[in-house]
C-alpha cells in the first residue's frame, strides 16, 4: 500500500490542517496530550495541544516525564493508556428492560455512531488494534459496539523516533515502522534546524484527506531520513524477549517453579491486564431500580487476575495468584495462538511500566527460558 | 402491594454515624428507597420502636462494650437478613486500635472517673459476634453502593460489589497511576474497590479505606512502598487506620514493629 503513491512532507501548521480537516469531517480527534504528569490520550484540537518538547523515561514499575532538547512532537513512546479506552471503552451498555403492569420491554443499546480520529497511533498500537478486530469482527459473532467504532475510525499513525525503557516491538515484529493498518503515516524529522513531518497515506480515505493538506513531494532525502530514524529506534529497545519459540516454551513449563515465585511478587491487582491494548476481557453486570420497572445491563473491563472472573458454582478455578499469573501471561504468549492464530502480545511494554511492582514479562520468559538446557 | 413492603432497620453500634447518614444524604434515592421498603426503625432520621420482627436489618458500627455485645444477638434474632454497613461493623473500625494498647491506661488519660467507663478491651466487627448476611465496605460506604445493596435486596439478587483492587476502579476512571507515575505509595492494589478509586482520582495514593481486597499481596506492596522511600514506623501506620482490624491489614501492620 504504502508504496503506490507519492510520499510528501508536511510543516508543522500541516498538521494542524490536518487535526482540523478530520473535525470538520465530523470526526473526534483524539490523542497525545499532558495530563497529571504523563502522556495520555484525549480529545485535541490544536497542534499546541501535543506534548511539544516532552519524553518519557519509563522502567519496570516507573513513569517520569522529562524535557528534550527540540520540539519534537512525538518524541516520547506510548503512555498509561491505549486506544482500546475509544474502540472498545470501560463500561458498555447491552441492553435495557422495563417491566409495566402486564409487559416487559427489553431494548437493545444501539451502537454509538462515534467517528474517532486517532491521532498518533504507533505500530505496536496497529498490531494491537489488528489483534482485537481479530476477537470481535473475525469471530462467529461480531460484536456490534466495537464495529460501529472500529468502521468509523481513521487512524493517523506515527513512525517511533524514540524506543521506550520498557518496549520490546523488535522482538514482537511490530515495529517500530508501520506497515500496515492506518489511513495516513507520519515520521517526524527534527534536525538541522527544520521540523517536518513526511506523510503517507495507506488508505483511500487517508489519500482523500491528504489531498487537502498544505504539503511539498518528499525528495529521497526526506524518505531517506524517515527511514534512518525508525532504524535508529529498532536499535535502541529497552527490552528484548526471544519469541520464536515462546509458545511452546510456556506450554511446556506450565508447573515451573518461577510461577511460584512470580506469585510473591504479584499482587493480582489487574493493572497489567487494564493498560494491555489487546486484553479484552470483560464482566457483565446488572443493575436493576429500587421500584422494580427498569434493570439494564452492561459490560465492563475485567481481569484474569480477579476471583470473580473464573468463579464457577462453588469457587474460583484459578484461586492462586500463582494460576492467575500463569493465565495471563501463558495466554499472552502462548494459547492466544491456540485462540487466535497470532500472538497476544504486541511488546509494547505497558504491562512492565504501569505494574506497580515492576514485574517484568520479558524477564519472566528469560528466567524459565535460562533453566532449560540450551 | 404496600403492605408487603420489606420491613427494614437501621442500627448503630461504636461508629461516627457517617455510614447511616450516607442513606440520609442519598438525596435523589430516598424517595425510591421509602417506597420500596418500610423504613420500621431509623434512630437517626425518625422517632420509632422496636418492634416484632424486620425483614432487612443495616448495622452500623463495631461491638466495644458488653452490652452492645448482648444488644447484637436480639438484632439477629429479629432479623431475617443482617447486613453490614461500614468499617467499624465489617472490620471493628478506627477504635479497634485499642486492641493493641491498654484499655485502663486510656480511660485512666482521658475520664475523670474512669470507675463508671465499662468498656471492652476490644473493637470488633458484627462478624465476630453474630452470623451476617452480607458486608458492605468503606470509611464511609459509598451510597450509591448502599442503594445497590438495598436495591439489589428488594430485586432478590446478588449485589454488584466487587472485591477486587481499587486499581480496577483507577484504570476505569482514566486516571495516571499516582504510584508509578509520581512515585506516590498507595493501598490500591490491595484495597477492596468500592470508593470509584476517589483519593488517586485527586492524586493522592489509597487510604485503605474499604479494608483488604480478596486477595491482598501486602507483603509484595510493602516492600515496594519501601523502595519508594516509606520507613518501617510508616509502613506500620498506613495499615493502622479503619480497618486496621482487618485480618491481613493486621498481620501486616505487624509486621512492621
Ligand atoms: S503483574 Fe503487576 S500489574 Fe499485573 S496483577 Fe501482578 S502486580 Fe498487578
Ligand atoms: S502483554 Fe504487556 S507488552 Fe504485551 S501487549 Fe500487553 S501490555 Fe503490551
Ligand atoms: S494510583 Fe493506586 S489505585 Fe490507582 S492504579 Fe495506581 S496503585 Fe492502583
Amino acid at each position: 500500500m504504502a508504496t503506490d503513491h507519492v510520499s510528501v512532507t508536511i510543516e508543522k501548521q500541516g498538521l494542524q490542517s490536518l487535526i482540523d480537516i478530520l473535525a470538520k469531517r465530523g470526526y473526534r480527534v483524539v490523542g497525545p496530550t499532558l495530563r497529571d504528569q504523563a502522556i495520555v490520550y484525549d480529545d485535541i484540537a490544536r497542534v499546541d495541544e501535543l506534548p511539544a518538547g516532552w519524553t518519557d523515561e519509563q522502567d519496570g514499575g516507573t513513569y517520569r516525564l522529562q524535557r528534550r532538547d527540540d520540539g519534537a512532537l512525538f518524541g516520547y513512546t506510548v503512555g498509561p493508556h491505549s486506544w482500546k479506552r475509544f474502540l472498545h471503552p470501560p463500561i458498555q451498555q447491552l441492553w435495557k428492560a422495563a417491566r409495566s403492569a402486564d409487559a416487559a420491554t427489553v431494548e437493545a443499546t444501539p451502537a454509538e455512531p462515534e467517528r474517532f480520529a486517532l491521532f498518533g497511533v504507533r505500530a505496536c498500537e496497529l498490531h494491537a488494534i489488528a489483534i482485537q478486530d481479530k476477537v470481535f469482527l473475525h469471530g462467529p459473532y461480531v460484536d456490534s459496539h466495537y464495529k460501529a467504532r472500529r468502521d468509523n475510525a481513521f487512524i493517523v499513525a506515527v513512525n517511533c523516533g524514540k524506543a521506550g525503557g520498557t518496549c520490546f516491538c523488535v522482538s514482537m515484529n511490530t515495529g517500530p515502522r508501520v506497515s500496515n493498518g492506518y489511513d495516513l503515516a507520519l515520521t517526524e524529522l527534527v534536525e538541522g534546524g527544520k521540523h517536518r513531518f513526511v506523510v503517507e497515506a495507506g488508505s483511500d480515505k487517508g489519500r482523500d484527506v491528504l489531498a487537502g493538506l498544505p504539503k511539498q513531494p518528499a525528495s529521497s532525502g526526506d524518505l531517506d531520513a524517515a527511514k534512518k530514524v525508525t532504524e535508529k529506534t529498532a536499535a535502541s529497545m529497552g527490552r528484548s524477549m526471544k519469541a520464536d519459540d515462546v509458545r511452546e516454551l510456556l506450554a511446556r513449563n506450565l508447573e515451573h517453579k518461577r510461577w511460584d515465585e512470580v506469585a510473591e511478587r504479584c499482587l493480582s491487582c489487574a493493572n497489567c491486564t487494564m493498560v494491555c491494548p489487546t486484553c479484552f476481557c470483560v464482566s457483565v453486570e446488572e443493575a436493576s431500580d429500587l421500584a422494580g420497572v427498569e434493570s439494564s445491563r452492561s459490560r465492563r473491563w475485567d481481569s484474569c487476575f480477579t476471583m470473580d472472573y473464573s468463579y464457577v458454582h462453588g469457587g474460583s478455578v484459578r484461586s492462586t495468584t500463582r494460576a492467575r499469573y500463569r493465565q495471563w501471561m501463558t495466554h499472552k504468549l502462548s494459547t492466544w495462538w491456540d485462540q487466535f492464530g497470532t500472538s497476544g502480545c504486541v511488546g509494547c511494554g505497558r504491562c512492565i511500566t504501569w505494574c506497580p511492582v515492576g514485574i517484568d514479562i520479558t524477564e519472566e520468559v528469560a528466567a524459565i527460558r535460562s533453566s532449560e538446557p540450551q | 402491594m404496600a403492605a408487603k413492603k420489606p420491613r427494614l432497620a437501621v442500627w448503630k453500634f461504636a461508629s461516627c454515624d457517617g455510614c447511616q447518614l450516607s442513606l440520609l444524604d442519598c438525596e435523589d434515592e430516598l424517595l425510591a428507597v421509602a417506597g420500596a421498603v418500610d423504613i420500621a426503625y431509623f434512630p437517626e432520621a425518625t422517632r420509632g420502636e422496636i418492634s416484632g420482627k424486620y425483614d432487612v436489618s443495616l448495622v452500623e458500627g463495631s461491638v466495644t462494650t458488653a452490652h452492645d455485645a448482648e444488644r447484637i444477638l436480639d438484632v439477629r434474632a429479629r432479623s431475617r437478613v443482617v447486613i453490614t454497613i461500614g468499617a467499624c461493623a465489617t472490620a471493628g473500625g478506627i477504635q479497634a486500635l485499642k486492641n493493641f494498647a491498654d484499655v485502663k491506661e486510656f480511660t485512666a488519660a482521658v475520664y475523670a472517673h474512669p470507675e463508671y467507663i465499662h468498656t471492652l478491651a476490644t473493637s470488633t466487627a458484627i462478624s465476630a459476634h453474630i452470623k451476617v448476611d452480607f458486608e458492605l465496605r468503606g470509611c464511609p460506604i459509598n451510597k450509591m453502593q448502599l442503594v445497590e445493596v438495598v436495591s439489589a435486596f428488594v430485586a432478590g439478587r446478588k449485589p454488584v460489589t466487587p472485591a477486587h483492587s481499587v486499581c480496577i476502579e483507577c484504570k476505569l476512571k482514566n486516571n495516571v497511576c499516582v504510584m508509578v507515575a509520581h512515585a506516590k505509595p498507595c493501598l490500591g492494589p490491595v484495597t477492596h474497590a468500592g470508593c470509584g478509586a476517589l483519593c488517586p482520582s485527586y492524586d493522592r495514593g489509597c487510604y485503605g479505606c474499604f479494608g483488604p481486597m480478596e486477595t491482598p499481596n501486602t507483603v509484595s506492596l510493602s516492600r515496594q512502598m519501601a523502595h519508594l522511600g516509606m520507613s518501617r514506623a510508616d509502613l506500620k501506620r498506613v495499615y493502622s487506620t479503619f480497618n486496621v482490624n482487618a485480618e491481613e491489614f493486621r498481620k501486616e501492620r505487624e509486621r512492621h514493629g
